[in-house]
């Protein structure tokens, strides 16, 4: 018999037949089974992180700026939910506010595959995009997040962010971050034009009372580019901005 | 230590049970056990409840058994049959497994394997006969009740004389305690596996290193930072929320032992740890290890011995006229458990600093030296190996010299033999090992310096002969996985919620399981049921164990013999590694036509892998495109 053979006359016949009568109410048992191995690997897990709630002085005229994520599930499928934007104090009105809401799929052992749709209440009038992206941890420990959007006009754009950690000491971590937005055509709409867009960086120390509890201070850097940089000009601001930050990283 | 740091709240519901309800003479042996409550005979009510417990002086919440922190001492004799009513209090389900005792299947207490598991308020009774003797101990195998209490000693005396000869006894039962809820902690790893080391490598630690020299030290950064892995990820729960215990003792409560000067002392040390693997020593005393996993082993002098969670070691001590420490310092060196041994009350000794924790090397990562001396080293070509039918092959005319060892094997570019990976490799694993070693001969990981005697595997041996010295006629090779980043652990890359099929052995054959390492973390790995002897190169006295230290980059070879029919657990013993998924059954299973179980398994009739098959048992996975296809039996 060949071992393919024996191995479906073993289970066709009757699984854990030998088993069975070794068992106490094997019907019993059966029956806690599927909760049994539900709870050895079958955990889901829900999850918020606050990546950046922070105070910005932005040239003098200061905004809050909020970046924060969360998820829902299993290892491989979950749902992914992010928000991001900015509160300008002297305007009293929001610069930017999206959230995005995803369906998470683990495609590799570092990375996540993320589709779903984006929606931005400011600053323009609403938007709605769909979103294709990957999240994850790239070799050398450099934390990605890449996305690519198609609003409900055909636009298409584009964004990248990368962040990494160099630990000071065990509490005290410093961490680079660097931010591109790309846009694949003009759009006299949302102020933008075709190419590079915008470009961010920054970097903050933080120091981890908890791991999951961090205050932090730091400097970000951030400047329209291109045609987008002339679309800001023409407003009559300047399309760079130097920013001192003072804010709070958090997780649960 | 008698103010007893216990407070029971539901102490009503004790009362008629906390004492066993046979209290027969104990086994007239001279030196007991002190320091543990101790029940004895052949019956024994056992009754599960919530409980608060004192930990160097701070209360938490705790599941406990007749109301004792540990559980009490359950004294048996070989040759008796034992029965246990075990009354559960709960509001959930509870369950007691008899780790390391051989027992019918349905005895052994997993709840969805053996038996249904004791529901809320019912109570279940336990009865089976004792065919051996030894240190043992029983735990809860429901949910992680086991972290939070649930756990206590097992000493069976010899039916006839014992080998080993002492003055006196005390269990060592070592443990790790979380203050607050197991679930908690387990969820935070699931988050954040690095939640709870404090011992990472800083940016100074790199200037230090580079000050040495600053091209070995950004080559060796890069390799890890390159396999996204951290070398100082040694233990996954640390001193930073643990508390670790002696006999339900924190280091600040200071469990004591006494002796007489110049009595031989047996300590019966047990890590009933949930996630600590103890690097155990006592500053100024030689141990003489007479006993591992229960069973007797020539006696063997030693200074340091590293405990895995589950295993045990027996060791006698001649302490002086004075008090020593004795010293358990977890793996990662972020904690420790201490006790005392002492003449008289009320005595201390010095108590040793920690030592620095271990960084992990390319030998721990099961990498061919001179393949990655460089950031920009890659893992070697790996030879198509799959292609190699073993289910077809004529074993009657193979040459078994030639297999594995022959132009087809795959090599690394310096000539060594590279481990081939036939499980899946999708998102549970985040590496596999190229060139894993037989490291039974190693110190455990952190001791390889140390300047003293430190115990190893290879150094155990049977007292008694093996009982089987067949030859086994397969092999099984098992490969135990991961992806620490997302906190999913594995055999062959699916996890116990995935698993379709047991792994299949046929009662009565002797076969040999192979266990490859593809994650840097130590796994100690427990088979309910039965022995396994572990293969060290003495034919007639291997040792036999139920729970065994895989360390990163090792593999080792478990011979067993197949004598337990039905369906036993197979674990990883560090239980949020086992939550994670790290778990199978082994279904000890009658051949169609060999219901019987006769023990005339050859390998040829039976069209397995020969032995000594340096090479593997695998079959393709069926489905294997994202890890998580139907695991395979075995056959």
């Amino acid at each position: 018999m060949t071992r393919a053979a024996l191995i479906s006359v073993m289970f066709a016949a009757a699984p854990f037949a030998a088993a069975a009568q070794e068992v106490i109410d094997p019907e019993a048992t059966a029956a806690v089974r599927a909760h049994l191995q539900h709870h050895h690997g079958g955990a889901t897990v829900s999850y918020v992180e606050g990546e950046r709630f922070e105070y910005q002085t932005n040239d003098g005229d200061p905004v809050f700026l909020w970046d924060a994520q969360g998820y829902y599930g299993g290892d491989i499928n979950k749902v992914w939910v992010k928000t991001e934007g900015e509160y300008d104090f002297a305007a009293d009105a929001f610069e930017e506010a999206e959230v995005q809401a995803l369906f998470s799929r683990a495609v590799g052992s570092f990375w996540d595959l993320q589709a779903g749709v984006r929606h931005d209440f400011a600053p323009f009038e609403d938007r709605t995009y769909g979103v294709i992206g990957v999240q994850g941890l790239a070799p050398y420990l450099f934390e990605i997040d890449a996305a690519a959007f198609v609003s409900g006009h055909g636009d298409i754009t584009a964004r990248i962010e990368a962040e990494y950690e160099f630990l000071l000491t065990q509490r005290l971590v410093l961490q680079p971050r660097a931010e591109l937005n790309f846009s694949f055509q003009d759009i006299a709409a949302l102020e933008t034009g075709a190419g590079l867009s915008t470009a961010e960086a920054g970097v903050r120390l933080r120091y981890e009372i908890r791991r999951e509890f961090a205050p932090y201070v730091g400097v970000s850097w951030g400047r329209s580019v291109g045609d987008t940089a002339d679309f800001v000009r023409a407003a009559g601001d300047d399309p760079s901005a130097v920013s001192f930050v003072a804010g709070l990283r958090f997780w649960f | 230590m008698f103010s007893r740091r216990v407070f029971l709240s539901q102490s009503a519901a004790f009362g008629a049970t906390a004492l066993a309800s046979n209290f027969a003479a104990p086994f007239a042996h001279a030196a007991r056990a002190s320091g543990l409550v101790s029940l004895s005979g052949k019956n024994f009510d056992l009754s599960v409840a919530r409980a608060r417990v004192g930990v160097d002086g701070k209360a938490s919440g705790a599941v406990l058994v007749n109301g004792h922190f540990p559980a009490p001492l359950l004294r048996w004799r070989e040759g008796d049959e034992v029965t246990l009513k075990v009354a559960n209090h709960l509001d959930e389900d509870t369950s007691i497994h008899w780790h390391g005792i051989l027992l019918p299947a349905g005895m052994d207490g997993v709840p969805g394997v053996s038996f249904p598991g004791i529901r809320p308020h019912e109570t279940f009774q336990y009865r089976f006969p004792i065919r051996q003797a030894g240190t043992y101990w029983y735990h809860s195998h429901s949910g992680l009740q086991e972290q939070i209490g649930h756990y206590g000693p097992i000493i069976i005396d010899p039916k006839g004389a014992d080998p080993v000869k002492y003055d006196r006894e005390h269990v060592i039962m070592l443990g790790d305690w979380v203050y607050g809820e197991p679930e908690a902690l387990f969820r935070k790893l699931k988050k954040s596996s690095e939640a709870f080391n404090y011992k990472k490598r800083t940016l100074g630690d790199f200037f230090a290193d580079a000050d040495d020299d600053f091209g070995a030290a950004f080559a060796e950064r890069a390799m890890w930072g390159e396999m996204r892995m951290a070398p100082t990820d040694i233990a996954d729960v640390t001193g930073a929320v643990y508390a670790y215990l002696v006999n339900g003792h924190g280091p600040g409560d200071n469990w004591t032992g006494l002796f007489n000067p110049g009595e031989r002392v047996r300590l019966r040390i047990i890590n009933a740890s949930a996630m600590t693997i103890f690097n155990l020593r006592i500053p100024g005393l030689a141990m003489t290890v007479v006993q591992a996993d229960g069973l007797n082993i020539e006696p063997v002098e030693t200074d340091e011995i590293q405990i895995g969670v589950a295993e045990t070691y027996d060791v006698i001590i001649r302490p002086a006229d004075a008090a020593y420490t004795l010293f358990a310092e977890t793996i990662d060196r972020s904690g420790f458990a201490r006790a005392t041994l002492s003449p008289r009350a009320g005595m201390a000794a010095d108590v040793p600093a920690l030592r620095e924790r271990p960084v992990l090397t390319m030998r721990d990562m099961a990498m061919s030296h001179g393949e990655h001396g460089g950031a920009h080293g890659s893992a070697p070509e790996v030879m198509d190996h799959q292609s190699m039918d073993h289910g077809t092959m004529d074993h009657g005319s193979m040459d078994h010299g030639a297999m594995g060892h022959g132009s087809t094997t795959p090599t690394a570019s310096n000539g060594a033999v590279l481990q081939t990976h036939n499980h899946p490799t999708g998102v549970g694993v985040d590496m596999v090992a190229d060139v894993p070693a037989n490291r039974l001969g190693d110190r455990g990981i952190g001791l390889e310096n140390v300047d003293h005697r430190v115990l190893t595997y290879a150094q155990l041996k049977s007292l008694e002969e093996n009982p089987d010295k067949r030859a086994p006629g397969r092999e099984i090779e098992l490969h135990l996985t991961g992806n620490m980043a997302r906190y999913m652990w594995s055999f062959d890359g699916v996890k116990f919620s995935d698993v379709r099929e047991p792994i299949l052995f046929h009662h009565g054959e002797r076969l040999r399981l192979t266990l490859v390492n593809d994650t840097m973390m130590n796994h100690p790995i427990h088979l309910h049921g039965m022995f396994f002897d572990v293969v060290t190169g003495d034919h007639a006295h291997k040792p036999r164990k139920h729970t065994i230290i895989v360390k990163p980059g090792d593999k080792v070879s478990l011979d067993v013999t197949a004598d337990a029919p039905g369906e036993w657990a197979f674990h990883c013993h560090l239980l949020y590694h086992m939550a994670a998924g790290m778990m199978q059954t082994v279904c000890v299973h009658a051949m169609p036509g060999n219901e019987h179980g006769d023990h005339d398994m050859g390998g040829h009739e039976t069209h397995e892998t020969p032995k000594p098959a340096s090479d593997h048992d695998h079959q393709k996975p069926k489905d294997d495109h994202d890890g998580h296809g139907s695991h395979r039996g075995r056959s």
